[in-house]
């Protein structure tokens, strides 16, 4: 009898002794990170398109954060769903076509002879990539455009095109495939 | 860690050298293409010339299509810093500025400037430097740039930049390894033109002052050794030095451990650990610009490989098409099941996408080779985890790690270990037993991480500006509530003044609103019907005039609008534009026509979406 | 516009591939072979036929089921080395299953489950070898006395005839192949220590019975020596780095140096432990395997110097009489760690690979 008591009170006080050991380093090594939705911000393309159902890439991250899907970003791509995956520990789901498909860089292009000049794009862009005012010429500046396409709709006169950006050869990405002369590419194993 | 300068200086005496990690020695095959002297090529009709050809940003065009030239003339000037001009190979027209396609291994076409010639090969007027000894530093290093030199040794950094140094500087190393199996453009370089090197290392030394000048040349050009040696022999801190073959000895970061024993920090140049490198051709080309005042149009290539009946060095001028070589070599087309030209060595050259494709300023070998030379490579196998890699890389990176997580695109870890200190030599692919383009998974990497980092920092600055924006947006909004609010009170102020008499001069505002929009109202049915029993075919008409009254003023009927929209645009419609009517009226109507028909085609696609839907 | 081939840099390889190294390995192994037959018997020929023969159609089967090119995974001969090394670690006369069953094991569980060649974490002979030690104690441990003191003689059909029945053509058992002219049932040089050790005796009384021939058991030294020239051979020819073997010896040997120099009479000499036993099979062809072992130098040399430290205790201490299939075992599992704190400096920076400055 005496024994069982004994075997009890020895894993009790190691209980203790352990418990309050994890407890101290939970305390005294506590890692101070980023809050959850500013780190999800950051791994998103920040084109504030909406293409997602949200109205910018911040509230799509404050959704990601209580639970939304990750898949629902088409300019991030492939990619970004792989980061969000591994940032919020769930499994990578391939994009939801409901939201868009990734598709190439694109920017914005306004056909200037047609332009009118009424403000409705420059209002409708979300990073004030549009150059112009009331009546004057407007033009799309390119380094900012992130292609996020809601200026093509508010366009009166429909002069606004989406143009895939060409890859130059400083940006080209090795895929050989895809070069326009060859054949016989690299065989590789996937 | 490192060897200081006089246990240096004590060792190359003897020629005593440090090694490099790792290393390979493929078979060397430069006895195919070095036997004989350099020859000349004939005048080609056309020729190409990319506008950059080194690392940096393109000069400004100094030309223009259907402009006349002269052989050596500028074609672009130079205006930032890393901009180096590229030069008019002959005498000729502009015939085009167009995209062409680039020495590149993506053959993505690039600006280039095509010049037929006009076979006279006149010369542009020349202006060399009657005495450099006496020129000061800076004018010498514009020259250089002026005459477009950049490294020749296949980097193609801007030499003028180089020159340009003012850190100290304790060795000038001369680089005449040339490493690579079957390049022997250097080889007969040395052998043939040593005294004119040598003339570019005096003009170099003078502008640099070095303490110590090592000129270095692989052990298997021992006839190029000795050339060096006589044409050095009279400078006393000239010191020709015999280095092992190994491939690769010749590359920048490996030549200064084995000639100095000293590491090329990761993040750094040459010059951090007191030394400056350049290519025998650059020093030639040097020679040229300085002595001659020619600037940078051609250059010794080799031809090589069994596709070619006569395997060759020739002096190829920028702009050349390979298709030129590959005649003047004698290409034979029946050693090769598909066609195969590799622009440089065997080990990191690369292949051509077309027979178009020019000579550049850093190309130094054509190779064509047979298919029982250099076989196809077979797929790849799986990694054994054999490590003959790390055994051989001279970065002394593991690039089975680099692999691994290249493949897994793990870009991240792949930075971790040191992806972007591979010198892309290519010698793991070499001896990797299952085969694997270890080499071409790091290019992929290496891109895709420079494509992240670039797409980073866009849309870091995206959000900055979509902050801005929305805190604008968010300041309009208060200042216009506040400016509502002040509007408010003072209405309400201004109304408890009045007492009751306020009260109904609003009443009767609204009643006339209220009168004003019946009336309005019946006018556009009636003008509704009135065009419905007209014009039942133009739909898009009615579409238009069904939307919303106001469209139906701006409607395509020209007999409609013209006596109703002076009337209510001067009224109601268009309250902001009640200045210019006069004058854009014309516009108007034009801007009319154009948003009708975008509404309608907007309507009609909406409503396809909406049947696509459906079904 | 003629379309023109396009490959990636280097366009030159050094034309030793993966099935070359695999198969210079196997004929490595053949001094050490031809010693085995010439002193134990031609058992062994028809475990490697056996072995051989059911790692390829293992192979074979396990590649079309995961709709792979099964010639070209084949050509690459890792499959033939396994069942090999596997076949060369049995007991000669072992029943025909067993090395079937171990073949299998190794192939199909330890090397392909885990993702195929470059993949697999454990050496698959030796974790085949382990399984059938503890499945069949009895097969595993039946081990041959050399022919020239066994009482029975066999010839090449008895040999086939045992392996597949269990008798040799003229009637007698595998247990009674094992007697010696003595009388006494054999067993290996390290077992006769460790059953003699135990029992009381010192090294040096264990081992003045019969099957040893001064310290080294007759036959066993011999074999050892012809793999020990194959092994050599290989590292001339690059095949192998000197780092594993090299410091799997040298551990070994000091450890149990330091062990005979402390106790004469309880712990054997490094000499006897090296050539008897598996541990030079083990240095040179069993923990040189390239998808398993360390990848660094400095990672192999740990690695190598820990498998003989382990050789030595187990052999010491632990409860089987050889120990080289535990101990790379062990090994095995701890290569990721190694691998990721031996990592070399990198040209250029100052501290180690990872840690940049």
């Amino acid at each position: 009898m005496t024994l069982t008591l004994l075997a009890l009170a020895a894993i009790g006080l190691l209980a203790l002794v352990f418990g309050s050991l994890l407890g101290f380093a939970a305390i005294r090594f506590k890692v101070e990170g980023d809050p959850l939705v500013e780190q999800i911000d950051a791994v998103l393309p920040q084109t504030q398109c909406g293409q997602c159902g949200y109205p910018g890439c911040k509230p799509y991250a404050e959704a990601i954060a209580n639970g939304d899907d990750i898949n629902k970003c088409p300019p991030g791509g492939e990619a970004t769903i792989k980061e969000l995956a591994a940032l919020m520990g769930v499994d990578a789901k391939p994009l939801d076509s409901a939201h868009g498909i990734e598709s190439v860089k694109k920017v914005a292009f306004i056909r200037e002879d047609e332009c009118i000049g009424c403000t409705k794009c420059i209002q409708a862009c979300p990073v004030d990539a549009i150059l112009g005012a009331a009546k004057q010429m407007h033009t799309i500046i390119i380094d900012e455009c992130t292609g996020c396409d809601l200026c093509v709709d508010p366009c009166p006169v429909d002069c606004i095109d989406m143009i895939p950006v060409e890859v130059d050869s400083s940006h080209w990405e090795w895929k050989f495939n895809k070069v326009p002369a060859g054949n016989i590419p690299v065989r590789q194993v996937s | 860690m490192f060897a200081n300068y006089d246990e240096i200086i004590e060792r190359l005496s003897v020629n005593q050298l440090w090694d490099f990690p790792g290393g390979v020695h493929p078979p060397q095959q430069k006895s195919l293409s070095n036997q004989s002297n350099i020859e000349f090529l004939q005048l080609e009709p056309t020729y190409y010339v990319p506008v950059k050809q080194h690392i940096g940003v393109e000069g400004k065009l100094l030309v223009a299509q259907g402009d006349r030239i002269l052989k050596g003339q500028l074609l672009t000037a130079s205006e930032a810093p890393f901009s180096v001009p590229v030069h008019a190979p002959t005498s000729g027209i502009v015939a085009k500025i167009t995209q062409h396609v680039s020495a590149h291994p993506s053959g993505i076409p690039e600006l280039s400037v095509i010049i037929d010639a006009d076979g006279q090969d006149t010369w542009t007027e020349l202006k060399p430097v009657p005495d450099y000894a006496k020129t000061s530093k800076s004018e010498l290093v514009e020259r250089i740039c002026d005459a477009g030199i950049s490294g020749m040794g296949g980097a193609g950094f801007p030499t003028h930049i180089k020159t340009n140094n003012s850190k100290p500087l304790e060795f000038l190393i001369i680089n005449g390894i040339e490493c690579e199996p079957y390049i022997s453009s250097d080889d007969r370089l040395m052998r043939e033109h040593a005294w004119q090197i040598r003339q570019g290392i005096d003009i170099l030394v003078h502008i640099l002052q070095p303490k110590q000048v090592i000129i270095a040349v692989e052990d298997n050009k021992p006839e190029a050794l000795e050339t060096m040696s006589i044409a050095c022999q009279q400078k006393n801190n000239y010191q020709v030095v015999n280095v092992p073959t190994k491939y690769p000895a010749g590359g920048e970061k490996q030549l200064v451990q084995v000639l100095t024993s000293r590491e090329v920090p990761s993040d750094g140049l040459p010059i951090d650990v007191g030394c400056i490198m350049y290519n025998v051709a650059t020093c030639y080309a040097i020679a040229d610009a300085i002595v001659e005042g020619k600037p940078l149009i051609e250059r010794v290539v080799t031809l090589t490989g069994k596709g070619f009946k006569s395997p060759k060095n020739v002096w190829a001028r920028v702009g050349t098409p390979i298709q030129s070589l590959l005649l003047h070599g004698d290409y034979d087309a029946s050693t090769q099941s598909s066609p195969r030209f590799i622009m440089g060595g065997p080990m990191m050259g690369f292949t051509v996408t077309s027979v178009l494709t020019p000579i550049v300023k850093i190309s130094n070998c054509i190779l064509v080779p047979a298919d029982d030379e250099l076989p196809h490579p077979e797929d790849e196998r799986a990694c054994i985890r054999c490590s003959a890699c790390s055994d051989v890389c001279p970065a002394s990176l593991l690039p089975q790690q680099l692999f691994w997580y290249s493949k897994s695109k793990e870009l991240e870890k792949a930075e971790e270990y040191n992806l972007f200190d591979c010198i892309e030599c290519g010698a793991c692919a070499y001896v990797c037993p299952s085969e694997i383009p270890l080499v071409h998974y790091y290019r992929q990497a290496k891109a895709d991480i420079r494509n992240q980092r670039e797409e980073k920092e866009k849309s870091d600055k995206a959000k900055i500006r979509f902050e801005a924006r929305t805190a604008r947006l968010q300041k309009e909004k208060e200042a216009r509530e506040e400016k509502y609010r002040l509007a408010a009170e003072a209405r309400k102020a201004s109304m408890d003044k009045d007492g009751g008499a306020a009260k109904d001069k609003i009443a009767a505002a609204l009643a006339r609103a209220k009168a004003k929009k019946e009336a309005f109202a019946k006018e556009a049915e009636n003008a509704q019907n009135a065009e419905q029993t007209n014009n039942k075919e133009n739909a898009s008409e009615l579409t238009a005039s069904s939307a919303l009254p106001k469209t139906k003023l701006m409607s395509a009927d020209e007999d409609a609008t013209k006596g109703a929209q002076s009337q209510t645009t001067k009224n109601d419609s268009f309250p902001k534009n009640s200045g210019d009517e006069d004058a854009a009226a014309a516009k108007k109507k034009r801007v009319a026509v154009a948003v009708a028909k975008a509404k309608a085609k907007k309507l009609a696609a909406d409503k396809a979406k909406k049947e696509n839907k459906e079904l | 516009m003629t379309m023109l081939s396009l490959s990636s840099s280097p366009h030159h390889h050094n034309r030793r591939d993966t099935g070359q190294v695999m198969r210079i390995v196997c004929y490595a192994t053949i001094p050490g072979i031809v010693a085995n037959v010439w002193f134990f018997g031609f058992g062994i020929l028809i475990q490697i036929a056996l072995a051989m023969i059911t790692a390829l159609v293992t192979e074979g089967v396990i590649m079309e089921l995961r709709k792979k090119k099964t010639e070209r995974v084949l050509k690459d001969y890792s499959a033939v080395l396994a069942a090999l090394l596997l076949a060369i670690s049995i007991p000669p006369l072992a029943p025909w299953w067993v090395i079937v069953i171990g073949t299998f094991f190794a192939i199909a569980i330890v090397k392909q489950l885990y993702g195929g060649l470059g993949y697999n974490m454990f050496n698959p002979a030796m974790a085949a070898y382990v399984m059938l030690l503890i499945s069949f104690p009895m097969q595993m441990t039946s081990w041959l006395p050399p022919l020239s003191i066994a009482e029975q003689s066999h010839t090449l059909w008895d040999a086939i005839h045992t392996v597949f029945t269990g008798f040799t053509s003229t009637g007698f058992s595998v247990e009674q192949l094992k007697v010696g002219v003595d009388g006494t049932t054999m067993a290996t040089p390290l077992d006769e220590v460790k059953t003699a050790l135990l029992q009381g005796y010192t090294v040096t009384e264990a081992t003045t019975d019969i099957i040893f021939d001064g310290a080294y058991g007759k036959g066993w030294l011999w074999v050892s020596i012809a793999y020990l020239l194959g092994g050599l051979f290989l590292i001339k020819n690059k095949i192998i780095s000197w780092h594993i073997p090299g410091s799997i010896l040298a551990s070994a040997a000091v450890l149990s140096l330091s062990l005979f120099l402390i106790d004469g009479d309880q712990y054997a000499s490094p000499l006897f432990h090296i050539f008897n036993g598996s541990l030079i099979i083990g240095a040179f062809f069993i923990a040189t395997d390239p998808v398993s072992a360390s990848t660094t130098i400095k990672g192999r040399l740990i690695f190598g110097a820990a498998i003989g430290f382990w050789v030595i205790i187990i052999r010491n201490w632990g409860g089987y009489p050889d120990a080289i299939a535990f101990a790379v075992l062990i090994m095995n599992m701890a290569v990721p760690l190694i691998d990721y704190y031996t990592q070399p400096r990198t040209y250029g920076h100052k501290n180690k690979a990872s840690k940049d400055s």
